[in-house]
């Protein structure tokens, strides 16, 4: 998928967690979930699941410890997906 | 892990240690009890003369025994081997039906929704001693395991 096929559809999944509008508004590939959104962790995992839901793959411990930033997360979904 | 052993894990005391037994637990379900004491601390305040359980009490009950017993024996092959694990409540979502009194018993019933990369959400009941709903909704909550090394 690319990249502005993926980010409009990681943008919807991720709005109801950021904390940091700001941020979220000039959101680009280089937007870090944690520094910039100031998502937590319990929250990040809701947005792995969320993710799951959306694309229907399944994401593991490694995926989520790599998953820090926009491009991360389009990068794994992309390699589960050529799968 | 056994079910007296899961309550020797819980990170409470009192006055705040709303757990006094485990009924049941599986992979997927936990029943555990409470009886509210006349003497809690909370009884002085809520409401004035007219001792009612507060809700957020009642919410705090359902989490100690419906997401962190619950947890504690989900995550019982890690707690063998780590330490206690730092434990929070992430999200809460809860309606309420009926009031508890002091001196009335409770059991909580949770099932589990999902549960993973140490996120456990539930859908929790509490009932009282006719079989009645007191409240029910979802609890979420993350625990972080540390190793004992990391734990100065």
């Amino acid at each position: 998928m690319t990249k502005d096929e993926l980010i409009p559809k990681l943008k919807t999944i991720i709005a109801p967690y950021i904390q940091d509008e700001e941020a979220f508004k000039n959101l680009t590939e280089e937007t870090d979930f944690v520094n910039d959104l100031k998502i937590n962790s319990a929250n990040l995992v809701d947005i792995i699941l969320d993710i799951e839901d959306e694309f229907d793959i399944r994401l593991e411990n490694e995926d989520m410890e790599k998953m820090l930033d926009v491009k991360s997360a389009m990068d794994i979904i992309n390699a589960k997906l050529e799968r | 892990m056994n079910k007296s052993q899961i309550i020797t894990y819980l990170p409470y005391q009192k006055p705040f240690l709303f757990v006094d037994g485990i009924d049941s637990v599986s992979e997927n379900e936990i029943t555990g009890h409470y009886t509210f004491k006349t003497n809690e601390f909370f009884y002085q305040g809520h409401f004035k003369n007219n001792p009612v359980t507060p809700g957020v009490i009642l919410t705090e009950c359902m989490a100690q025994i419906g997401l962190v017993c619950f947890g504690i024996y989900l995550l019982k092959e890690e707690l063998n081997n780590f330490s206690s694990p730092k434990i929070a409540l992430t999200s809460h979502q809860m309606d309420f039906y009926l009031p508890v009194l002091p001196n009335e018993k409770v059991t909580v019933i949770s099932e589990k929704d999902v549960f993973r990369f140490n996120k456990l959400k539930c859908k929790v009941r509490m009932m009282n001693e006719k079989g009645e709903l007191i409240c029910r909704g979802f609890i979420s909550g993350m625990a972080q395991i540390l190793a004992k090394a990391e734990i100065s």
